[in-house]
């Protein structure tokens, strides 16, 4: 039965990060760019945290990053996380850094400098989150 | 430059330190840990519960108050002038004694007891411990991908091996002299004797963690009692004084941080050296925060102990351990101690207190006359740095 089974951690909403999540259900990366300094931001904010301004919109970004840092887990904070698992810091093109997983069959795969690329997971309830692929060698 | 902490320099000191017993305390509620911790403290002073008009605590995890402070100060019957607790996480220690000195310069308070106890170990169930992990990190945008406490830190580590060459062999050398010092401590919780290959052999927790790179679960509660320097010199024992005391803060989520390898630890210690007018080679010993293995890697090139990404080297040549060039967490710190949550660096200040008396027994550090104590809350995110001393000179 669906009820009994563990269910993962799932983000709070709040209505200014509305336009990311509705992405992630998209399949598309967003983050706030801002329109006087163009630099991206995350997480999403009444500010830009370059400039100080205060007019930011939304960009589809190239969902591609590097791994700037990572860790396997090997004792899952639940049963609706069966470890093991990779918990990875990435450094997107565009210049913010994000948590998130590295999807990977052999965690011993995945390196400090990694290039990733970006797809989406269902998380239980209408949750979409962006999690992290291994970039093929040929793309 | 004016020197910002000169108004606090050396006017005040620590007159009274107590610890509770440590380590598994099935029973004792969080609340019954701080006041025992503070009585005897205040006992220690020479000094009675009716002198104290300030009280500084933190919360419980295991037993969350509302008032905390006041809660505390109802239970012993105390009415103070000056009356809060404070949530640094494991910085708020060491944040709060510069609070107190400067409520103690400002003569918003004479004498003010810093008393903090918990109880992880006996009144968290297994799930209860879980979920305190599972609410670490950002609950929009970290905390669904399931890092546990000690993953956060493994990427700090993880980082470091991959800028610097690092190793786990080194990590693991930090366990290991902290070991050494608590095996001299018989108040530590853990005692026996490890070696690298025993952390090494021990089960990985979060790459490349292993369980002994990771601190204790304990119960337990410590106390300080402060008070200026001039009533200090008419107390039973040798003061030990506030010399210097800085923060440093950049940032409360991970994945916020500008630098994984470099910590705000810097900034912390460039400020309290700066007040106290030393150096780090002045130090004779350094109680530095170690929820795991590296943070106390990095805290050591952070607080200028060595070079940037010489931490590893610095542990190889065996400096930490006892009788080394810089013995750090003689008492055995949250590795090898006791690690109750919160209050896990009050017992790094009473250490510092019996060890700047000259009253450590086996563990004492020859001629000790001066001291760094450091702890950092949230992800190696909110750092303070205390320098402590037997002089004021």
């Amino acid at each position: 039965m669906t009820a009994s089974q563990p269910a993962k951690i799932t983000p709070t909403s709040t209505a200014l990060a509305e336009a990311y999540w509705e992405g992630c259900r998209q399949g598309e990366l967003r983050l706030q760019q801002c329109d006087s300094c163009e630099r991206h931001q995350f997480y999403p904010r009444v500010l830009c945290t370059h400039c100080g301004g205060d007019a930011l919109s939304w960009r589809a970004v190239s969902g591609r990053g590097l791994v700037a840092s990572f860790t396997v887990v090997r004792r899952g904070i639940s049963k609706a996380y069966p470890a093991p698992y990779v918990v990875a810091l990435i450094d997107l093109e565009e210049g913010p850094r994000m948590m998130s997983n590295i999807i990977v069959d052999d965690p011993q795969q995945v390196a400090v400098g990694s290039a990733v690329s970006v797809t989406f997971q269902p998380w239980g309830g209408d949750h979409v989150l962006p999690v992290f692929e291994l970039a093929r060698v040929d793309s | 430059m004016a020197n910002p902490g000169e108004a606090l320099r050396g006017k005040v000191a620590i007159v009274g330190a107590a610890d509770t017993e440590v380590g598994v305390l099935p029973g004792r509620t969080p609340m019954e840990l701080c006041v025992e911790a503070a009585l005897a403290a205040i006992e220690d002073a020479g000094l009675k519960r009716t002198d104290v008009d300030g009280l500084l605590t933190c919360n419980a995890m295991a037993q969350p108050l509302m008032y905390h402070a006041e809660a505390m100060a109802e239970y012993m019957q105390i009415f103070p002038r000056y009356c809060l607790s404070v949530g640094a996480g494991g910085g708020t220690t060491f944040s709060v004694v510069h609070h107190a000195a400067s409520a103690i310069v400002t003569g918003m308070a004479d004498v003010v007891v810093i008393a903090m106890g918990d109880s992880l170990r006996s009144s968290l169930t297994r799930d209860q411990a879980m979920q305190v992990q599972a609410s670490t990190g950002h609950p929009q945008f970290e905390q669904p991908y399931g890092a546990t406490v000690p993953a956060y830190y493994a990427l700090i580590a993880q980082a470091h091996m991959a800028e610097y060459g690092t190793t786990p062999e080194q990590l693991a050398g930090i366990a290991v002299a902290c070991r050494q010092h608590a095996a001299r401590n018989p108040a530590a919780q853990m005692r026996e004797l490890i070696t690298v290959e025993d952390v090494l052999a021990s089960r990985l927790i979060a790459d490349p963690l292993h369980l002994l790179d990771c601190s204790l679960v304990s119960d337990g509660g410590s106390a300080i009692v402060l008070c200026s320097a001039e009533r200090a010199a008419d107390l039973r024992h040798d003061p030990v004084y506030l010399l210097g005391a800085g923060e440093g803060h950049t940032h409360e989520h991970i994945s916020a941080a500008h630098s994984l390898t470099t910590s705000a630890a810097r900034e912390a210690g460039q400020r309290a050296y700066a007040m106290a007018g030393l150096q780090p080679t002045d130090m004779d010993f350094a109680q530095l925060y170690d929820c795991f293995t590296p943070t106390v890697l990095v805290e050591l090139e952070d607080l200028g102990f060595c070079d940037k990404g010489e931490g590893g080297a610095f542990v190889d040549s065996g400096a930490l351990g006892p009788g080394g060039a810089l013995p750090v967490n003689t008492h055995g710190g949250l590795l090898s101690h006791c690690h109750p949550g919160n209050p896990g660096s009050m017992f790094a200040l009473t250490e510092s207190v019996w060890q700047l008396r000259h009253a450590a027994g086996e563990r004492q550090v020859e001629n000790a006359r001066c001291g760094l104590v450091h702890a950092q809350g949230g992800i190696m995110s909110s750092h303070t740095a205390l320098i402590l001393s037997r002089e004021v000179a």
